[in-house]
């Protein structure tokens, strides 16, 4: 129950009520409200559900983590188990034919 | 209704019935009498000028060569008939050409039957036929015989267009679902889900800002310098509405196999993405309308592939994956972080969620 | 995509696979509440990938699955009315009422609207003067700012035409209502992300405490489950219980508080029935008396439409975690996603769905 996504804030009008701004989510624009962030500025992440940006991205959170994640020991390089479709390498051609 | 469209074909010849006399299509043009004679002359057989279509016979005689005939037959009812891209008339001309191509044929002619509306714009049934005909002469497909019936105000969406095409399947290709084999190769000619997003683009409630363009196209010219490669091309379908897993979910079907994709592989435009993202949609699912899968024996595979490349349709072909034993009738996803999952065929339309 | 990549990233959820398998020692039932992070958790592939000790639970968060079903025959009565146009989310339009769901009813030429924002329903309304536009106000708490918002407006502008049919459902009550229940087997949780970017997340460490449960707030992409997982399973191993943000680049402890106020002042606590749990005191919002005029359920006499449940349908058992949707009767013969007889076979990140596409290649993590 909470499809939002990240999006980066283009430009905020703060006249209209509610206070609305435009939001890229990958280059696709759309017009979100902000008015429960007043302190956003424009080059801000918001988190965006339904049209409306319901928390400001914490960048400098979210760096840190990605920076634990790199610290983090490294993972297994082949996950056994629990994949039952493991791509098979190009196999012979059926001589069937 | 009749909005006037969004997109500027003004560039093209002017309207040659005169839209002051004429603003908006008739019930009495589709009546059989002089304004069906007018509508027909002025607006259709000024650009689909060609010797079959001349004599405007209850039906074109043409010559054709010994073999195997492939038939085809589409209709479209897409709204809103303008879009980023692309109109309703060239969807309906490539469709039927890339229906044709899919079979292994070589599009030769065309036949389409309008329904229009009443009150359907004139200069929007102009800027359609003005998009038909390029369409076609981009696939190399001539018109050759044509229906024109208008309905009451109320009795049909704007236009609706029936296209059915013919060509020849040329000697050594043998193309259909069935012949998918164990171990061949699934390729696909490029990013997937513009067109359906495009269309949900202009739909109401759902407009972006950026312009995301259908991707109609066609796609015989392609497939022609795909067989010259190799013949060795066992199924060709593009996936229009439902999207690549529809089409891979009934080829595995038909033919019993097991399929495994990479989800990593399976390339999206970066605002298709951030659309599908934002609505909840999983571009597998989506419509596509200038792109076709083909399930290619392993061993020619990277021969085909080249071939595409270097096609203007097919510049961003890539290898998603394999036909397999394990699961038959099942198409599976190897998502990137290694876990996988069904592919499953949808019930119903996909539809945008908040959950 | 900033943001959204790098917590798909393969190498990062690889490590923290590493991790749970390296630090569990003995089985552990993790429920998620959130129906997106269910999405995630099958789209992705995750549970076959857990060591078998973890089991994981899809919990009752989908406002498609929870949704009363007298509310869904309530949307569908004042869709069917013509002078109604009647907007909503695309997820509600499949779920089954107790004879029909609102796509046939659009499909037999109701004027029902898929929006995207509870916005474009109130601008339907002022562009449509002389219909009734109706808003299905559903979802948990992550949605109720918007809802509330959309009534703000609409009152704002003073329209007259424009009404949410609200059924709002909240986290906490359900949370409760599964660990008090004699038969609970949940042991931690995942709690809802987007729903505490809004809230917050201090209401729940007293039902940490009370029930000996650690609740770790999560997010949406594969990493941020993962990460979720590892770290309630790290409290599971060391017998702690307590409220951990996984989710800190979208969460604070005191929420978003703006949005908070919107909703106090637009909606106020109530019972909720939950489809297929039953009745959870407290666990609803309903508009307050001075927006009466806005609430479809007063303007539209649909009465007390009573409904009854498929007797073969157990999704209550389902969402409580207390069976597995294979272990259904009707599963994947009278009930599948074609004609499904309840919500969590038609919400793709319901259970019972989500058991359908998925596990007929996987066999079933089991105990």
């Amino acid at each position: 129950m909470c499809l939002a996504i990240p999006g980066k804030v283009l430009d905020i009008n703060r006249i209209s009520s509610p206070v609305m701004g435009k939001v890229s989510f990958g280059g696709i624009q759309k017009d979100v409200c902000l008015e429960w962030l007043p302190e956003v500025q424009p080059g801000d992440y918001v988190i965006v559900h339904v049209g409306f940006a319901i928390s400001r991205m914490d960048e400098k959170e979210a760096l840190e983590t990605l920076k634990l994640f790199e610290e983090m020991e490294g993972g297994l390089d082949e996950l056994d188990g629990g994949d039952p479709s493991d791509a098979p390498g190009p196999v012979e051609p059926d001589n069937s034919r | 209704m009749a909005g006037s469209p969004t997109y500027d074909f003004s560039a093209g010849p002017a309207c040659p019935i005169p839209i002051s006399d004429y603003p908006t299509v008739l019930l009495a043009h589709g009546g059989g009498g002089k304004l069906s004679q007018h509508l027909i002359q002025k607006l259709f057989l000024s650009q689909f000028q060609n010797p079959h279509l001349a004599p405007l016979h209850d039906g074109a005689i043409l010559p054709v060569d010994a073999g195997r005939l492939a038939f085809s037959t589409d209709s479209y009812v897409i709204h809103p008939i303008f879009f980023p891209g692309g109109t309703i008339g060239e969807l309906a001309v490539n469709g039927t050409v890339n229906d044709l191509a899919m079979c292994g044929a070589r599009p030769q002619y065309l036949s389409v039957a309008f329904i229009l509306e009443e009150g359907l714009p004139m200069g929007d049934l102009w800027r359609i036929v003005l998009a038909m005909r390029q369409a076609a002469d981009l696939a190399g497909i001539t018109l050759v015989t044509g229906d024109t019936k208008v309905v009451d105000k109320g009795k049909g969406d704007m236009i609706f267009i029936t296209t059915s095409g013919i060509g020849m399947i040329p000697e050594g290709i043998d193309i259909g679902p069935e012949r998918a084999r164990t171990g061949d190769t699934i390729i696909l000619s490029g990013s997937i889900a513009d067109h359906g997003i495009a269309i949900m683009s202009v739909r109401e409630g759902l407009e972006f800002e950026t312009q995301i363009a259908s991707d109609t196209a066609a796609l015989n010219g392609l497939v022609e310098s795909m067989f010259s490669a190799s013949k060795a091309i066992h199924v060709l379908r593009d996936p229009t509405r439902g999207g690549v897993a529809s089409a891979l979910n009934e080829i595995a079907g038909t033919a019993r196999v097991g399929m495994v994709l990479r989800e990593d592989s399976i390339p999206v435009r970066e605002e298709v993405r951030g659309a599908c993202e934002l609505l909840g949609l999983d571009p597998l699912y989506v419509a596509n309308e200038g792109k076709l899968l083909a399930i290619v024996d392993a061993a020619s595979s990277e021969r085909v592939l080249e071939a595409m490349r270097a096609h203007p349709r097919g510049r961003d072909a890539v290898i998603i994956g394999e036909v397999i034993d394990d699961h038959p009738g099942v198409v599976v996803m190897k998502s990137r972080i290694g876990g996988s999952r069904v592919v499953d065929m949808l019930s119903g339309e996909q539809l945008p969620r908040i959950c | 995509m900033r943001y959204i990549d790098e917590f798909r990233d393969a190498g990062t959820a690889k490590k923290f696979v590493a991790k749970i398998r390296e630090i569990t020692t003995r089985p552990w039932t993790i429920m998620e509440i959130c129906g997106g992070q269910t999405h995630t958790i099958v789209k992705y592939g995750i549970e076959p990938l857990l060591p078998p000790e973890i089991m994981l639970v899809h919990g009752p968060g989908c406002p498609v699955c929870v949704t009363a079903l007298e509310i869904i025959d309530k949307a569908i009565a004042i869709a069917s009315r013509p002078d109604v146009i009647f907007t909503s989310f695309g997820d509600m339009l499949r779920v089954p009422g107790s004879s029909t769901d609102l796509l046939s009813v659009k499909a037999k030429g109701g004027n029902v609207r898929i929006v995207y924002s509870p916005l474009d329903a109130v601008r339907l309304a002022q562009q449509n003067p002389h219909r009734k536009v109706v808003f299905f106000a559903v979802g948990f708490e992550t949605t109720a700012p918007a809802n509330a918002m959309a009534v703000w407006q609409a009152e704002r502008l003073g329209l007259t035409n424009f009404s949410i049919l609200c059924s709002h459902v909240l986290v906490p009550p359900a949370m409760e209502a599964i660990l008090s229940s004699p038969t609970n087997r949940v042991q931690g949780f995942l709690a809802a992300g987007h729903v505490c970017t809004v809230m917050g997340y201090e209401e729940y460490f007293p039902i940490a405490r009370r029930y000996h449960v650690p609740i770790v707030v999560t997010g949406f992409e594969p990493v941020d489950i993962l990460q979720g997982l590892a770290l309630t399973v790290e409290q599971l191993e060391n017998g702690e219980c307590t409220v951990e943000n996984q989710y800190t680049r979208s969460v604070r402890r005191e929420g978003n508080v703006p949005a908070q106020k919107l909703i106090a002042e637009v909606f106020e606590r109530t019972d909720r029935k939950w489809r297929g749990i039953g009745q959870i005191p407290g666990s609803g919002y309903r508009l307050r008396e001075q927006f009466s005029a806005y609430d479809a359920e007063r303007i539209f006499d649909v009465g007390h439409l009573a409904a009854e449940e498929s007797p073969l349908c157990i999704a209550g058992l389902v969402l409580q975690g207390l069976r597995k949707p294979h272990e259904c009767s009707a599963f994947g013969s009278r009930c599948t996603p074609e004609r499904p007889l309840g919500a969590p076979m038609v919400s793709s990140e319901g259970a019972c769905a989500a058991y359908y596409h998925y596990g007929r290649v996987q066999p079933h993590p089991t105990h």
